[in-house]
């Protein structure tokens, strides 16, 4: 191993932890959706702040991959931000704010809305990866679940939503049934983007940090949303489109503006956003249509 | 068993142990035994005490058996009611032996229509027509129709005694079991209930009654079984 | 049409026995119960009688002794020897359990309507408006006003939750129901109004159930049979009203004579 600033190993972790979490990943991709227990180990970040993710990032980044992080689609939150220069900085590999440019996208709450290609690895941040915990707080009784195939329970959360609310109310982390067995959470990302993880040409690998859980959707996986026959999943849309690009078919972020109500609707995903405006599409408040 | 008969009792003995009273001993009876064929209304005689209801009891597997048989034609099978699985008795109750005791056993809040149902539904009889028939009990022993649809607790014991009865014959049995059916019951009642065994034991039922009314037993009766004879003599 | 059966047995227990080191908990226990009949426990604390009720309903594995269920679809199996997934299918659509404490046996932070929906849900039942419309059915039966389908069992009254357990429980159309103490710590008349609720959908339904209780007047509106525990063994087996008018052995009569009369 060459000399790496600081004295770290390549991507922070040792290689004897690297091997234990690739193996954690090769059995998360043989079994599509089962939680796969993994020894976390103590990373330069608090839990929350995407340890998980981290760790995978580092089991299987080299020296030639191209490094994009994003945090609620952003490039240039403080998250994303510290996770990027963190693996500048022990891995010395190159980084990119391009979706397209990218051979793994680290992410936070957030698909980018570029469609993924299949030499792309895509790495969630997972907080709870146990999507019947808030029903079941067993840990005894949701593994036996899990391995029983009983999701009965996941339905009663969907119909008392249903009964609660008249719809279905959950937004995000939105359970899905991978491969037609295991019952997944999808991270918190918006249910906007669950049908983006349906026969996705990319890899997807998730990370629980502080539940020491890792999973994974191997590509071109059927991954389907739960719901009922008379109360099918939908997305969320959108009246408005993105103020800035033009763009009516993303999940757009609100923005206020001012301290009058002023506000506005703009792409979540910067990078894709970006593109379009470099592309010469406008929205209703680009600076181009203000003059 | 003789064939024929519907009931076959053979050589049955009773007698209690009390336990709680140091294991003290009291013989009822022994030895007692006879047949019964359809058509048959025996009446059950001897001096209060002696054991009728008792015997009557074991008959319809309530009190056990110390020794002997009580042989019951059910269906196509004979079985002996003193050493049977529950489970089989619980079959002839439903629908081989009907038994009314002297007094109605009441649920405070079942309605006495649904009361005098229960055994015809049990059977497997509609509704409606297990409801036809018990209608046409209430109102034959002159139970108020504006009493149908309350329960029988704070009826009087005469009229509790006739849902009773209502109750014994909604379903059809091949055998009965009549603990002193026209006791209190007023004389135009007596009438109906001695008309009411007297046309089942026409149509066939076998029927085992004890009366304490002389005049109701001479009317139904055909046969007679004196239980003095068996009764063990106290110490 | 007949709901007691000639044929085999429902479930049949032969030789049941559970220690806990030395002490007994049941000791070569054997019952056949059928279609559509009650079977009563009774006995005092300690007696085993839950003890054998868990070890019926799988709870719990004796340390000798076989239980045995006829399926649905025909042909018997050994409870304990059945694999996890199909003991757990067959609790939760033939089989009926009802606990003592209904908070043991209900989600109490679902709305009722979900935990009588629950088991379909469980068994694919994927149509909201039918599975609302089949829990409101069943908590009409239990005589819970269908105003409160969406009311959590927390602001249940105690007899309102146990009817609710008792219809979160029925509405796969189980078969056989095990039921530990269900009137246990409810007020007299809520009692009295519970066990004839059970007394109509035993027959209603054909059910067919096993109940502890240390209750005589319970085990006598409830049950057809019968049986008597006393530290860990049945002393007398039989007919209820037998057991309970010429009850023969000396624990059935000291339990008899204790009842309360008025």
């Amino acid at each position: 191993m060459s000399a790496q600033p600081g004295g770290y190993n390549f991507a922070y972790l040792d290689e004897q932890t690297k091997r234990m979490i690739r193996r954690a990943i090769l059995k998360a991709v043989a079994v599509p959706g089962y939680q796969v227990p993994f020894a976390s180990r103590e990373m330069p970040m608090p839990y929350g702040w995407g340890t998980g993710g981290v760790q995978v990032t580092a089991a299987i980044i080299t020296r030639t991959d191209v490094l994009k992080v994003i945090d609620q689609g952003s490039d240039d939150t403080t998250n994303a931000v510290s996770i990027r220069k963190f693996f500048a900085k022990t891995a010395d590999v190159a980084t990119t704010e391009r979706t397209t440019d990218a051979s793994i996208i680290q992410t936070r709450h957030r698909i980018p809305e570029t469609p993924l290609r299949r030499d792309q690895i895509i790495v969630y941040q997972v907080p709870i990866p146990e999507p019947l915990r808030f029903l079941e707080p067993r840990e005894t009784e949701t593994r036996r679940m899990h391995a029983l195939e009983e999701y009965g329970l996941m339905h009663v959360k969907l119909y008392e939503d249903i009964a609660r609310h008249g719809h279905i109310a959950t937004t995000y982390a939105y359970p899905v049934k991978v491969n037609g067995r295991y019952v997944t959470d999808p991270s918190p990302t918006p249910k906007f983007d669950n049908p983006k993880m349906d026969n996705c040409p990319a890899l997807q690998l998730f990370g629980a940090g502080r539940e020491k859980r890792i999973y994974a959707i191997p590509p071109y996986t059927e991954v389907k949303s739960l719901d009922f026959e008379d109360h099918p999943f939908e997305v969320q849309t959108w009246e408005e489109s993105c103020a800035l690009c033009g763009a009516g078919d993303t999940f757009l972020d609100e923005v206020i503006t001012d301290d009058r109500g002023g506000r506005m609707f703009v792409c979540s995903d910067s990078d894709f956003c970006s593109q379009r405006r470099s592309a010469g599409h406008t929205g209703v408040q680009s600076p181009e249509a203000a003059e | 068993m003789i064939d024929g008969s519907i009931l076959d009792v053979r050589n049955i003995a009773k007698d209690f142990t009390l336990h709680a009273q140091g294991g003290a001993r009291l013989a009822v009876f022994a030895g007692v035994g006879f047949t019964l064929a359809p058509g048959d209304c025996l009446v059950l005689s001897g001096p209060s005490g002696i054991g009728k209801s008792t015997l009557m009891r074991m008959i319809y597997g309530n009190f056990r058996c110390q020794s002997g048989e009580i042989l019951v034609r059910h269906g196509d099978e004979v079985i002996d009611v003193a050493n049977a699985h529950p489970h089989r008795i619980l079959d002839i109750r439903r629908t081989t032996m009907g038994y009314v005791s002297q007094f109605l056993r009441v649920i405070p809040r079942v309605a006495t229509l649904d009361v005098v149902m229960e055994p015809a539904l049990a059977q497997g009889i509609p509704a409606t027509e297990a409801r036809a028939r018990a209608e046409l009990l209430l109102a034959q022993l002159r139970i108020p129709e504006s009493l149908w649809g309350l329960s029988p607790v704070t009826f009087s014991g005469g009229e509790q005694q006739r849902v009773n009865l209502a109750r014994g014959f909604a379903a059809r049995y091949p055998l009965m079991l009549l603990d002193e059916p026209t006791a209190s019951l007023d004389a135009k009642n007596r009438e109906t209930v001695i008309e009411m065994i007297g046309a089942a034991r026409d149509h066939g039922t076998a029927i085992i009654g004890i009366f304490h009314d002389a005049d109701a037993r001479a009317q139904v009766c055909n046969r007679a079984f004196d239980l003095s004879a068996y009764a063990v003599k106290a110490a | 049409m007949s709901l007691f059966c000639y044929a085999e047995p429902l479930l049949s227990a032969e030789g049941i026995t559970k220690t806990f080191g030395r002490i007994t908990g049941c000791a070569d226990v054997n019952l056949d119960l059928y279609a559509g009949e009650v079977l009563g426990i009774v006995g005092e604390s300690g007696s085993g009688k839950s003890t054998l009720l868990r070890c019926l309903s799988a709870a719990v594995t004796p340390d000798a002794g076989t239980v045995s269920y006829t399926l649905r679809q025909g042909g018997t199996k050994d409870v304990h020897a059945m694999g996890d997934a199909e003991r757990r299918m067959l609790m939760r659509t033939d089989w009926a359990f009802v606990h003592q404490n209904p908070r043991d046996g209900l989600r109490m932070h679902v709305s009722a309507g979900g935990n009588v929906g629950e088991r379909l849900m469980a068994v694919g039942e994927r149509h909201y408006g039918d599975i609302r419309g089949c829990a409101g059915e069943w908590l009409a039966k239990v005589e819970i006003a269908e105003n409160r389908i969406d009311d959590l069992p927390v602001t249940f009254s105690g007899g309102m939750q146990q009817r609710l357990q008792i219809a979160r429980n029925l509405v796969t159309h189980p078969r056989l129901a095990f039921m530990d103490e269900p009137t246990g710590g409810l007020d007299v008349s809520v009692q009295a109004r519970l066990l004839d609720l059970l007394r109509g959908l035993v027959s209603d339904l054909g059910l067919a159930a096993i109940v502890v209780t240390h209750d005589l007047a319970v085990a006598r509106h409830l049950s057809h049979r019968l049986m008597v525990m006393k530290q860990g063994r049945v002393v007398e087996t039989g007919l209820t009203d037998q057991v309970l008018d010429d009850p023969q052995h000396p624990y059935s009569q000291l339990l008899v004579s204790s009842i309360l009369r008025a």
